[in-house]
């Protein structure tokens, strides 16, 4: 676990940067953290996907992987690769500062 | 009072779980069965019919054949469950009111979730052996290929059997050996993970062995379509692997009618399920056993006969107005077959991944670790299943707790979070 300051506060990430308490967050930090991986600006639809993240992680726990992602918010999985390259749900969940999607063995 | 228990589903978690059931509740206590067909597959052996070492019609036998006396089996198809009325509406409109529902309808074939996949080409270079008909075409295909690319693409996770397309690699080698063609094939594993399988120790030593064999890994691929027509595989971050013959694990769901059930199941058809007691998280007296729930558990078989133990004891205190205690510790057993007589064994759970040692003690199969006797084991598996686990019938030394006799748990490394698989 590290400390790290996003917006002005001090935040717990993982080791792999994600959100030790998604209370934490708030959207100030979200551009921050989306810059840090290779995304410059988060646009209308970037934040469809992040408050839908949100959202998931509420109401049932635990975030989304990537199909039921696509399923529940109705955005397709290509235009989520395009929003979030290399793996959509991790970066999604990431910038939404929610701990990373569970899979399965 | 007599009451009620539905079994959805008469696969291997559900005749299991009714068998035993009818075991523990009372005989006016009544137990149904519902399935679309009678046709129960030993899914195990699809893995060796593509290579000529099963034949496809003795793998299956009737479902209402494995059930005890006192389990009723209806046949048709599921329209829904109405959760709030506690009642299950057939295909045909008729209603079954239930005390008790399993669901026990595992998992099915999304082919379609992928743009191509069956397209141009299905059933001639592009196949898939998760099917009966689909592994006796692909062993048609096999027997009268010449050399070139074969690639095994498992699309995305969860599917039953996560070993099974490593397994078909190894079989494969031995295959093409045989037949005297390997050299001029290349075999390439295409997945979505960042290695071969999911949990680290393991990776080490099947990565190890597909290196040994000569079989190419692809990693982090998210496939987004399959181009029968030009050969070749195309991902989300359009990334191309050409084949001559493509083997796919397609996108697993869960049963058609979780869908239509409101409440009941997620976006991909999979019960949201209590990982300990094995109910559904919708409500207390709805049960969910194997390939069904949403569980990080393999799906595969031994993971439904560990969980029918927890469960048949949850729906009996459920039954008797008590709260259910037992809890499932998410252990998996699996053999993985390596090719040329020999076989690795593999034992684990939620908390504790695949070491080396023996199983079910000190004095047992070899785990982690090649061997002609493990081999025999995945033969003889066959038979238990049929006479023991399908029975519901507990298997001497193996309980549904995970053993740690036996194992050399020094060498454990805890999978911190799964890397590569959920994206």
């Amino acid at each position: 676990m590290t400390t790290t300051t996003l917006a002005g506060a001090e935040v717990a990430l993982d080791d792999e940067g994600f959100f030790c308490d998604p209370h934490q967050w708030s959207e100030a930090m979200a551009a921050e953290i989306a810059a840090g991986e290779g995304i410059t600006s988060l646009t209308e639809r970037h934040w469809q996907v992040i408050t839908f993240m949100r959202h998931e992680y509420e109401e049932k726990g635990a975030a989304p992987n990537v199909r039921a992602l696509s399923k529940a918010s109705g955005v397709p999985i290509k235009e989520l690769y395009q929003l979030f390259p290399k793996g959509p749900a991790k970066l999604a969940a990431k910038i939404a500062g929610v701990p990373k999607p569970h899979g399965c063995i | 009072m007599a009451r009620r228990v539905l079994v959805l589903g008469g696969g291997t978690g559900g005749t299991l779980a009714a068998n035993r059931l009818r075991r523990v509740l009372g005989p006016r206590d009544e137990i149904t069965v519902v399935d679309a067909d009678d046709r129960h597959l030993y899914q195990p052996g699809l893995l060796f019919v593509p290579f000529g070492l099963a034949s496809p019609s003795r793998l299956v036998r009737s479902r209402a054949a494995q059930l005890r006396p006192g389990v009723t089996f209806v046949e048709s198809a599921v329209d829904r469950v109405d959760l709030d009325a506690d009642t299950v509406v057939l295909a045909d409109g008729t209603t079954m009111s239930y005390d008790v529902l399993v669901v026990a309808s595992g998992s099915r074939l999304l082919p379609d979730e992928t743009e191509g996949l069956t397209g141009a080409g299905w059933g001639r270079r592009v196949h898939t052996f998760y099917t009966l008909g689909g592994a006796a075409v692909l062993g048609g295909a096999l027997a009268t290929f010449e050399g070139g690319r074969i690639v095994v693409n498992l699309v995305d996770l969860p599917v039953k059997c996560p070993v099974a397309p490593l397994e078909f690699c190894f079989l494969a080698d031995w295959y093409l050996r045989r037949r005297g063609i390997r050299a001029r094939t290349q075999l390439t594993l295409v997945t979505p993970l960042d290695g071969a399988f999911t949990k680290p120790g393991c990776n080490r030593m099947l990565s190890g062995l597909l290196g040994d064999k000569g079989v190419e890994v692809v990693t982090e691929f998210a496939t987004a379509a399959v181009d029968g027509e030009q050969g070749r595989l195309v991902s989300y971050d359009e990334r191309t692997v050409p084949f001559d013959t493509a083997v796919m694990v397609p996108v697993h769901g869960g049963a058609a009618y979780v869908g239509r059930s409101p409440g009941l199941g997620d976006p991909m058809g999979f019960v949201p399920t209590d990982p300990g007691t094995l109910q559904a998280k919708a409500k207390p007296n709805v049960f969910v056993i194997g390939d069904a729930t949403d569980l990080r558990a393999s799906k595969a078989g031994s993971v439904a006969h560990f969980e029918g133990e927890v469960l048949v004891h949850n729906v009996r205190r459920l039954l008797a107005g008590q709260e259910p205690d037992a809890r499932f510790d998410g252990h998996t057993n699996c053999f993985i077959e390596t090719g040329f007589g020999r076989a690795l064994l593999i034992d684990f759970n939620d908390a504790l991944d695949p070491v080396p040692g023996r199983f079910p003690g000190p004095v047992g199969l070899p785990l982690l670790k090649e061997s002609r006797l493990n081999h025999l084991g995945k033969l003889a598996f066959e038979q238990l299943y049929w006479h023991a686990i399908l029975p519901g019938r507990d298997i001497p030394f193996i309980e549904s707790a995970m053993p740690a006799a036996g194992k050399r748990c020094d060498t454990t490394e805890r999978t911190p979070e799964l890397v590569g698989g959920p994206r």
